[in-house]
């Protein structure tokens, strides 16, 4: 809605920069594209809209070079391309800016922006020429005020930011890759980084733009390609005259529609088992209170970053809150893991492999991380309990290949997360902190984590779920808290609110 | 497929360190004959092999746990030195011979704690805390015996170490006792498994409840108690302490640990692997000095080994990865 000149678009040649045609992108148990078509013009900014898991990221990682299309072709000046890796999309003038900037700490500005096309001669650096082009640059995207030998690591995040941006513009960039650039950076930082889109795009950079943020796009964007599930549902939408509803049916409304366990309806009197009240961390989150009663099933949606998983993890004690308090039965939990676990607290977190699983160790062992002490006798090891134990939760959770010793990195992503709720099992928790439960699962697996998941509460457990799938935290849950920037902004019943009021309240900050 | 292949890795490992340890047997016998395929030669191996041995038990949690122990070396220096003052030996003659060694596991107990304090609670990265101890306790024993060599004098301390039982030095008991009871703490106990976990994955492990600092703490703890007892089996064997005791031990435990088979990243540790890696570079050493060979050829010998070592370990690592996803 915010000038955007109806005369530029047009100005603008009409042949496509970039072209992608069919892109499938198959990785072994889930298909991440499905068919996407992508056009981008040169000299425009080119949103791409979606919600989490849409392929947004195998998308652009795609275009870097980072993987390879199953199928499909890419066109640069509708030549076709291969982009076998990194160097060569930079070589093709295919330049990305990532959410988690890629920048060296401990490297000057000069250095960073020539990182892997250094200036040399016969192996010796020319610094005086990496400077003096670095200033060029800098001055180029205004920012004469840095200096190529300030150390990276001394600059904020903004800063990196520019540093990212000038290495794109040092490799003669033609088309340039943002991944929720502004997601990092304050309003007045975000101002400059518009002004600089706006200046690459006037020299005929074309510009794809990732943001969740729709008053961004409205401001930035020329034209926009939706995705969903792997598919491109809609491309080179004009920005200014799509209607936001039009955008959020665009994005929601499933084409894979998964089943959902019926809710057993939490009695009124059930006791509350987890309160939470007034917890904060730092700038994170602020003053988040709620409560999980026994057999309920509590859901936290919001989009990433805005501080669901540090709200688990402060709940947990992996994390030390600044304020607030958790109490577990109405007895205050002691601080740090060890006492949240004392207390009957289980996490499965949303890393799993670099949180949860000890990959190379037998699944059985990975059940009882959790229980191996306390079955143990005097200190000495008690395996036969153990692998018994797994072995009841292996049948009961129909955990594939049924076998306990197979290493936990053998086993799919699914069956991953049955392990990790079986440790919780195992150890017998009060209350359940889930966090993305179903990411990296297959959608056949799903159903059947999320049956896992009722049922843990039906047996009395309170259980409290973060997903980045509004759906899924939609389906899944009994009640509701919507979380955007760290604050708490909406708590329901989940069967009262719907996906679209939700993107509202997170996008927008208002019901629409 | 994969779940055997896991099961014969290890398998497979152990053996080719047999392997290696035969074909050195072999050369030995080949070249020295009678000379050394005595018992009076091999249990000169083992004897000289007690040291590096015990502490290389210690090192093997440590290791699998993820982290290092630079300083063991010279805290045998300083437990040596310290379990072999004139006041220590005194006491030794008033209470009894066991002053000494008791003195030598406290010493190497103390040291190993801080350690463990420095890495667990100061969050120092063990290469450099440890670093630091291998400086300060060198350091301290130079001071505490003013470069001198200190003899021994409590016969009966001599009485109970050089004693043979069934015709095996005590060291050598000594090293099997330790061995033995290194291979149970670290399969079958709770330590052991906390120890595998916080080297597999320290924040799952973490996250699971495990205290991971407490436990740093006591494996640095445990790996200086090795290294006191390493300094009694040097005050037996040699019969004088010695702040140079210990020099550069450090790196043979270390690459007797590596190329035994434990991860130098964490998360896999064997003692059996250990002990044939111990072994295996104290046959070397061994058919070297009987052959009339340079140590500076030992050295290169022993540096071609660790390579071989290592690269078999990784290709070994990569086709487990290859075949089980």
């Amino acid at each position: 809605m915010v000038d955007v000149d109806p005369d530029r678009a047009e100005q603008r040649a009409e042949q496509p920069l970039l072209r992608m045609r069919g892109i499938v992108k198959q990785f072994p148990g889930a298909r991440a594209l499905d068919g996407v078509d992508l056009e981008v013009r040169p000299g425009e900014v080119h949103c791409l809209l979606g919600q989490n898991g849409a392929g947004k990221s195998t998308l652009i990682k795609i275009l870097a070079g980072a993987h390879q299309p199953t199928a499909g072709e890419v066109l640069l000046d509708e030549e076709p391309v291969t982009i076998s890796d990194p160097v060569a999309a930079l070589k093709l003038g295919i330049a990305t800016i990532y959410q988690e900037l890629d920048v060296v700490d401990g490297l000057t500005v000069a250095e960073n922006i020539y990182l892997g096309h250094e200036l040399a001669t016969g192996g010796v650096t020319r610094r005086s020429d990496a400077a003096r082009n670095t200033r060029q640059i800098l001055d180029r995207l205004g920012h004469k005020e840095i200096s190529p030998h300030r150390e990276v690591g001394s600059m904020p995040a903004a800063g990196k930011q520019i540093v990212s941006l000038a290495r794109a513009l040092s490799r003669d960039a033609r088309v340039v890759i943002m991944d929720e650039p502004s997601a990092v950076l304050d309003s007045e930082e975000v101002g400059n980084l518009h002004r600089i889109v706006r200046e690459l795009t006037a020299d005929g950079v074309a510009v794809v733009y990732i943001s969740h943020r729709l008053e961004e796009i409205r401001q930035l964007g020329d034209r926009i390609t939706v995705l969903k599930d792997g598919r491109t549902v809609a491309t080179g939408l004009p920005v200014a005259d799509t209607p936001t509803r039009e955008l959020i049916k665009l994005m929601t409304g499933r084409t894979v529609e998964y089943a959902f366990p019926e809710r057993s309806g939490v009695p009124e009197a059930a006791a509350p088992v987890l309160e939470v009240e007034g917890l904060g961390l730092g700038d994170v989150f602020q003053d988040i209170s709620l409560t999980v009663r026994a057999g309920e099933i509590v859901g936290l949606a919001g989009l990433v970053g805005s501080g669901r998983s540090e709200i688990l993890e402060t709940i947990y004690g992996a994390r030390r809150s600044t304020s607030g308090s958790v109490r577990v039965g109405g007895k205050r939990v002691r601080s740090g893991v060890d006492g949240a676990v004392a207390a009957g607290i289980g996490l499965a977190p949303e890393e799993r492999k670099s949180q949860g699983l000890l990959l190379d160790e037998p699944v059985y062992r990975n059940i009882t991380l959790s229980t191996f002490a306390r079955m143990a006798r005097g200190g000495l090891l008690d395996e036969r309990a153990e692998r018994a134990a797994a072995r009841e939760q292996v049948e009961a959770l129909d955990l594939r290949p049924a076998s306990v010793d197979r290493d936990a990195r053998t086993l799919s992503g699914g069956n991953q997360q049955k392990a990790l709720l079986a440790r919780w099992l195992v150890h017998g928790c009060r209350v359940l902190l889930l966090d993305e439960p179903t990411r990296g699962v297959d959608v056949g697996a799903r159903s059947e984590i999320y049956g896992l998941i009722r049922r843990l509460a039906d047996n009395g457990t309170a259980v409290l779920v973060v997903s980045s799938e509004i759906p899924e935290v939609l389906g899944m849950a009994d009640r509701v808290l919507v979380i955007s920037d760290g604050r708490a902004v909406h708590e329901g019943p989940a069967e009262e609110i719907d996906e679209h009021a939700v993107l509202d309240l997170v996008m927008e900050g208002s019901v629409a | 497929m994969s779940g055997q292949s896991a099961l014969r890795g290890p398998a497979l490992r152990m053996g080719g360190l047999v392997l290696a340890l035969v074909l050195l047997v072999v050369v030995g016998v080949a070249t020295g004959g009678e000379r050394f395929w005595s018992t009076g030669n091999l249990i000169t191996v083992l004897s000289l092999a007690a040291v590096t041995g015990v502490v290389s038990i210690g090192m093997t949690f440590v290791i699998t746990s993820g982290g290092i122990d630079l300083s063991v070396g010279a805290v045998v220096g300083l437990a040596s030195v310290w379990a072999s003052t004139r006041s220590t030996q005194y006491m030794a003659e008033d209470y009894g011979w066991w002053v000494i060694p008791v003195t030598a596991l406290i010493v190497g107990l103390v040291a190993g704690l801080i350690n463990g304090l420095l890495v667990a609670y100061g969050k120092m990265p063990a290469f450099m805390a440890t670093l630091a101890m291998l400086a300060a306790a060198r350091g301290l024993a130079e001071i505490i015996a003013g470069r001198r060599t200190q003899i021994v004098f409590v016969e009966p301390f001599f009485d109970v170490l050089q004693a043979r039982p069934l015709g095996v030095p005590m060291i050598v008991w000594i090293v099997v006792v330790v061995a033995a009871a290194g291979w149970f703490l670290l399969n079958r106990t709770t330590f052991g498994r906390r120890t595998v976990a916080v080297g597999g994955n320290a924040e799952a492990s973490r996250l699971a409840g495990i205290k991971i600092k407490r436990h740093t703490l006591y494996l640095y703890g445990l790996t200086g108690l090795t290294a006191g007892i390493g300094a009694v089996i040097l005050l037996a064997r040699t019969t004088a302490g010695s702040s140079t005791h210990g020099t550069l031990l450090e790196l043979d435990v270390i690459a007797a640990v590596v190329v035994g088979g434990t991860l130098l990243a964490g998360g896999r540790g064997t003692i059996t692997g250990t002990v044939l890696g111990v072994l295996i570079f104290s046959t070397l050493t061994n058919v070297f000095v009987l052959n009339n060979l340079d140590s500076s050829v030992q050295a290169i010998a022993k540096g071609a080994i660790i390579v071989g070592a290592v690269l078999l370990q990784q290709w070994f690592a990569s086709r487990e990865r290859t075949t089980s996803t």
